[in-house]
């Protein structure tokens, strides 16, 4: 039960999410998370104006329905199994981010620096958000994909347009992390 | 009804497993992008080795609906795969969450990252507005 509660390995995740990927495909779908993005453009009436959203978002609702018990599982998980949210950061890591104004990094799933709502209450906290986001979404339906349908399921049926888009996904990491992070926190 | 059970039965597992391997950690992708740390390639890299065996595996298998275990083809191109490819990069460093996580983080109590959602749904309307005019 320990085993449970403590975080998991990635030798044990991995594979995991590849089966999730396959039971997904054994029931007809695929698996892709920011499509779900695009049918709640829909769903709040998009369609009306842009094309792009105009198509049957019912013919989605499973998808959704994955989103609602991941919400579910996200709950069970960090509330249920879980004994500590402590995150087994590289010691390097954790200097880096006190540098750039990031304190207990790793004592919880996201930096109060960033998603507290103190931080939200500031200009610069919630353009961070509201650009991170907004970035997230253009960019995966621009690539047509994100982690879940790209990285692992394009990667998994070895198809090249995923391995390309793979690789901007780096390039974009790292830019941000290496060059642009120290403009933003530094 | 009975038959979204199981789709939420699958996104529940999703959930627990994307929490249980600390991936909806924003920390956790940072270390990745500075190459600190091997767990997110451990998780990347092992999803896709068990990813490719099982999709070989099943191409004896039929689906749930007696068809083909198929796995939908990416159209071919390049720019719009390294150009969106790199834009998505920049949100998901910035804000820590890729379109599952996001989802998933709110159930973790995280609901500030509801800001991100909207900001994702904003960029995803805009890309519909510009589609267009863009190079693919």
């Amino acid at each position: 039960m320990q085993s449970i509660l403590d975080p998991w390995p990635w030798y044990i995740s991995g594979p995991l999410i590849a089966t999730i990927m396959f039971v997904l495909i054994y029931f007809g779908k695929t698996f892709g998370m920011s499509s779900n993005l695009r049918t709640l453009c829909s769903i709040a009436g998009a369609g009306k104006k842009v094309k792009f959203f105009d198509f049957d978002w019912k013919t989605q609702r499973w998808n959704l329905t994955v989103v609602a018990g991941a919400i579910i599982g996200g709950f069970l998980a960090h509330f249920y199994l879980s004994t500590t949210t402590d995150i087994d950061l590289n010691p390097d890591t954790i200097k880096t981010l006190s540098t750039l104004g990031f304190e207990n990094a790793g004592k919880s799933l996201l930096p109060a620096e960033l998603y507290s709502w103190d931080a939200l209450l500031s200009v610069k906290g919630l353009a961070i958000l509201i650009i991170g986001g907004f970035l997230v979404g253009f960019g995966t339906r621009y690539a047509g994909g994100c982690t879940s349908g790209h990285a692992i399921t394009g990667l998994s049926s070895l198809q090249l347009p995923s391995l390309i888009a793979v690789v901007g996904f780096f390039i974009g990491g790292l830019i941000m992390i290496h060059l642009l992070f120290p403009l933003i926190f530094g | 009804m009975i038959k979204y059970l199981k789709f939420l039965f699958v996104g529940i597992i999703f959930g627990i497993v994307l929490v249980k391997s600390e991936a909806v950690s924003w920390y956790r992708i940072y270390e990745m992008f500075k190459f600190e740390s091997f767990h997110m390639y451990g998780i990347i890299g092992t999803a896709v080795i068990t990813g490719i065996i099982l999709l070989l595996i099943s191409k004896k298998f039929k689906n749930i609906n007696g068809g083909l275990m198929t796995v939908p083809k990416k159209e071919k191109g390049f720019t719009r795969y390294i150009v969106g490819g790199t834009i998505f990069g920049l949100g998901w460093a910035l804000s820590g969450a890729c379109p599952g996580p996001m989802y998933i983080l709110i159930g973790t109590g995280a609901f500030s990252v509801v800001i991100v959602i909207l900001g994702a749904l904003f960029g995803t309307y805009v890309y519909g507005i510009v589609k267009d005019k863009l190079p693919h």
